[in-house]
């Protein structure tokens, strides 16, 4: 096993599913609670990635980065040195791939809220801010949790976008599902099988947590 | 003084929109929203307390401006210094109940909110389970957690939306008795909204009618609910029958005048009121002020004794229904105490006993 690729693909994982869910939340929070008319194209961008082929997601991302692409010039001026293949491209690319798994949840879980809960912090003297905090984010936990072991799983799982705008680097973009793609490609089942088996185990367990902490959505607290 | 003027209008489908259209003012003390439900009377407190916001008008508490439509203001709700009460209550699930109460206290020194806290928890007895999740509380204890929340800020004023439904009426009383020896400390204008007649008489200083958005009357319970002006609320007030009527004559000398009832099947007598003879009304009459008698009575000062037949009994709780028809159909309130001892059964030949001055005229 690769335990190399593995390492990366966890690191990237980790890092996508935390700067996400930092986007994702206000994001979610103007999906779910304003009442703008126009609000359906955002809702419609956001859910993009979940239709899209991710070879085309890769490849408009690879044009954006690449040295002629308006993000890889903005990068290659602040940083001196260019986007595409790199970690940091990965992590961009991620994220934007894995954004509808981090939103849905939260717009989900703050949609599900008691409306009333939110008027009474006003009526309180709570700001939006505090509101947020000591209503909003309380009550919304496990749509928290679902964002982000979603957007981890979907990241640790990844494969067409990360062979668009990552290649084939080791130690810099060569993840676990390209380390088992090679594999394959080389005839090397065993090691292909180890990899993949571990890969179908962390994923099973993730979505137990998803799905078992869901379960308990509706009763938290002591039963009424 | 709380000045609200306010209109909103709401888009219905098809139907005719639903305006709500309120001038009014509160004075310091108990004020009841009385109506029938989806009369307005929450979207009324939405909008004082700014959670909605009309289309026209302007809300103040005395210098303090709320709302003005005109100019475009509106003060957000956590600026309003108001208190409310919500029908749901709106309890925090994931705070104690001390963290619930000191919600609202965000701005003060630790000290002296949890001095508060514990000082309106005393007030209103629920000091005991201060640690405690609102999950595991009781109704009643819910109930008067919600209310020390309201209170603790001190608010300006104070909206209560149905706080006590659902309570049993010893309960409701304990609560009443707490709500208004605050009162008497804290003299501020409290909005009151309920259904519940006992709760009208307990709180009592003054009623607002709302009907269809708009205010209908306002006065001392006595006057507005026991006199019910229009049909919706005397089917709001717990008037069982509203009957259609015809006034035939008017009889000053007597105080009185006559009116028939369901297209002349019967006639009464009520108390003069403003309708000349030939208009058409409605009658609004209580289930428990009917009298039923097995024979004809003598010597009564009741004036309306109509002969009927029970056409069907039915047993509900501590309390029986009678429909008796007698001209027009009658629902009548008894005891089943007094079904045994009448014998009181279908197609048995009764009288009924009204007073005069328990028809009310009802436009």
């Amino acid at each position: 096993m690769n335990a190399e690729a593995l390492f990366l693909s966890l690191r990237l994982a980790a890092t996508v599913s935390i700067l996400l869910l930092a986007i994702a939340l206000p994001l979610a929070y103007g999906l779910a609670f304003s009442t703008w008319r126009g609000k359906f194209l955002v809702e419609s961008v956001v859910a993009l990635p979940l239709v899209l082929p991710p070879t085309v997601l890769g490849f408009y991302a690879l044009v954006a980065m690449g040295p002629r692409g308006p993000l890889g010039k903005i990068w290659q001026s602040l940083f001196g040195h260019p986007l595409a293949f790199t970690f940091a491209g990965l992590v961009l690319a991620s994220m934007l791939y894995s954004l509808p798994f981090a939103v849905q949840p939260l717009v989900a879980s703050f949609e599900s809220l008691d409306r009333r809960l939110l008027d009474a912090s006003a009526v309180l003297g709570a700001d939006r801010a505090r509101t947020f905090w000591r209503v909003i984010l309380p009550l919304a936990w496990p749509g928290v949790l679902t964002a982000l072991v979603l957007s981890f799983a979907h990241t640790l799982g990844e494969f067409g976008v990360v062979l668009m705008v990552g290649g084939n680097l080791p130690g810099i973009t060569r993840t676990v599902s390209i380390d088992i793609y090679d594999r394959v490609q080389a005839l090397d089942y065993a090691a292909a099988h180890q990899t993949a088996l571990l890969l179908l185990l962390i994923s099973f367990v993730v979505l137990s947590i998803v799905y078992g902490v869901n379960r308990r959505v509706w009763s938290p607290w002591p039963a009424k | 003084m709380l000045n609200v003027q306010i209109r909103k209008q709401f888009r219905s489908n098809g139907a005719q929109p639903f305006v709500l259209d309120v001038t009014a003012s509160f004075a310091p003390g108990f004020t009841v929203l009385f109506g029938p439900s989806g009369a307005g009377k929450s979207t009324l407190l939405d909008c004082i307390a700014g959670l909605q916001q009309p289309d026209a008008g302007e809300i103040h508490l005395g210098d303090k401006l709320y709302f003005d439509a005109a100019r475009n203001l509106s003060l957000p709700p956590q600026c309003r210094e108001l208190a409310y009460v919500f029908q749901s209550l709106a309890l925090f699930p994931h705070l104690s109940v001390e963290q619930n109460i000191r919600y609202g206290l965000g701005k003060l020194p630790v000290s002296e909110q949890i001095e508060r806290a514990h000082n309106i928890a005393t007030e209103f007895r629920i000091h005991n389970f201060l640690s405690r999740r609102p999950a595991e509380l009781s109704g009643g204890e819910k109930q008067r957690v919600a209310l020390a929340r309201a209170l603790v800020t001190r608010p300006r004023v104070l909206l209560l939306d149905e706080p006590l439904t659902g309570l049993d009426s010893v309960l409701r009383r304990s609560i009443l008795e707490d709500l208004r020896a605050w009162n008497d400390a804290n003299r501020i204008p409290i909005l009151y909204v309920t259904h519940n007649r006992e709760e009208v008489d307990a709180i009592g200083e003054r009623v607002m009618t709302l009907v269809n958005g708009r205010v209908q009357e306002s006065g001392t319970p006595l006057a507005v609910l026991d006199a019910p002006r229009s049909v919706e609320l005397a089917h709001a007030a717990g008037f069982e029958n509203v009957l259609p009527a015809i006034v035939v004559e008017h009889r000053p000398a007597d105080g009185v005048m006559r009116v028939s009832l369901d297209h002349a099947a019967c006639e009464i007598e009520i108390p003069l009121g403003d309708a000349a003879p030939g208009r058409e009304v409605r009658v609004a009459i209580r289930a428990g002020d009917i009298l039923v008698a097995t024979e004809l009575p003598h010597f009564l000062s009741a004036r309306n004794i109509l002969p009927g037949t029970i056409e069907s009994v039915e047993t509900r709780g501590a309390m029986v229904a009678l429909c008796v028809k007698a001209g027009a159909s009658f629902l009548v309130h008894v005891t089943p105490g007094a079904v045994r001892a009448l014998d009181l059964s279908p197609g048995l030949l009764v009288w009924l006993v009204i007073k005069t001055h328990s028809c009310h005229l009802v436009r």
